[in-house]
């Protein structure tokens, strides 16, 4: 599978998660949403990008859980709870943002 | 909650050049939403899995030392470090990255989570376990 941005052609697996985390623009996320009609917000944004340094630090796609815990820590606790998180990402924030923020799957994750 | 098992996920084996190390790390985080008594020990080349500044390029395989740093966050507090597989390496705790986890019933202070044990103290420790899984 694949989607493209302005051209450039980026392979996904059948899940529809990035091949290549490396490859990963902005653009990317917008394109994801839109094959899944996701609209994204200021307040997606905000998630994907706390996803992304959160790769970048640990390596690692958090499970919901500890994204939930980490989001009410450095976000605010109105943002740190399963319902805020699945309002916006009602696929579930791990899954469906993670695959956005072009990161694989949280492991764990079935 | 009486169904709570001790569970010890031990590693002897160099990071790189088996696939163990990362399992096992895969298997801990995944295990953590299951709400076991969790310990990580490190003896043997295992100690070499938690060593800092550590630098794949050359071996062109994901440098996977900075997940350590995300037990914290998966409520796994409890890492226990040989001490004389560490001396027969020539490394220090100092050689090792400063792992941390916050402590909710403290405040969320931040305490250590390694512990350096004689091989007679982790000895005692294997005994107390329920299950030992051994990568």
């Amino acid at each position: 599978m694949s989607f493209e941005v302005n051209g450039k052609t980026f392979e996904t697996d059948e899940e529809g998660y990035m091949v290549n985390l490396l490859e990963w623009e902005p653009g990317c996320a917008e394109a994801m949403a839109k094959l899944e009609d996701q609209p994204l917000t200021d307040a997606h944004w905000e998630v994907i990008n706390f996803l992304r340094e959160y790769y970048d630090e640990y390596q690692i796609a958090p499970a919901v859980r500890v994204l939930t815990k980490a989001i009410g820590k450095k976000l605010g606790k109105e943002k740190g709870n399963s319902k805020y998180l699945y309002e916006l990402f009602p696929y579930g924030p791990g899954k469906q943002a993670c695959k956005y923020a072009g990161l694989p799957k949280p492991t764990g994750c079935v | 909650m009486a169904d709570v098992k001790k569970f010890m996920y031990v590693n002897r084996k160099a990071p790189y050049g088996t696939i163990y190390a990362l399992e096992s790390l895969e298997v801990v985080l995944i295990g953590a939403a299951f709400d076991q008594d969790v310990s990580l020990a490190f003896v043997d080349d295992g100690v070499y899995q938690l060593t800092k500044d550590q630098d794949t390029t050359g071996v062109g395989i994901k440098n996977f030392s900075k997940t350590y740093s995300a037990l914290g966050d998966y409520e796994v507090s409890k890492i226990y470090v040989d001490q004389e597989s560490l001396d027969e390496r020539g490394l220090t705790l100092d050689d090792l990255q400063h792992l941390v986890w916050e402590d909710e019933d403290d405040d969320w202070a931040e305490k250590d989570s390694i512990r350096v044990l004689s091989r007679a103290e982790m000895a005692d420790l294997f005994e107390e376990q329920d299950v030992v899984l051994s990568f």
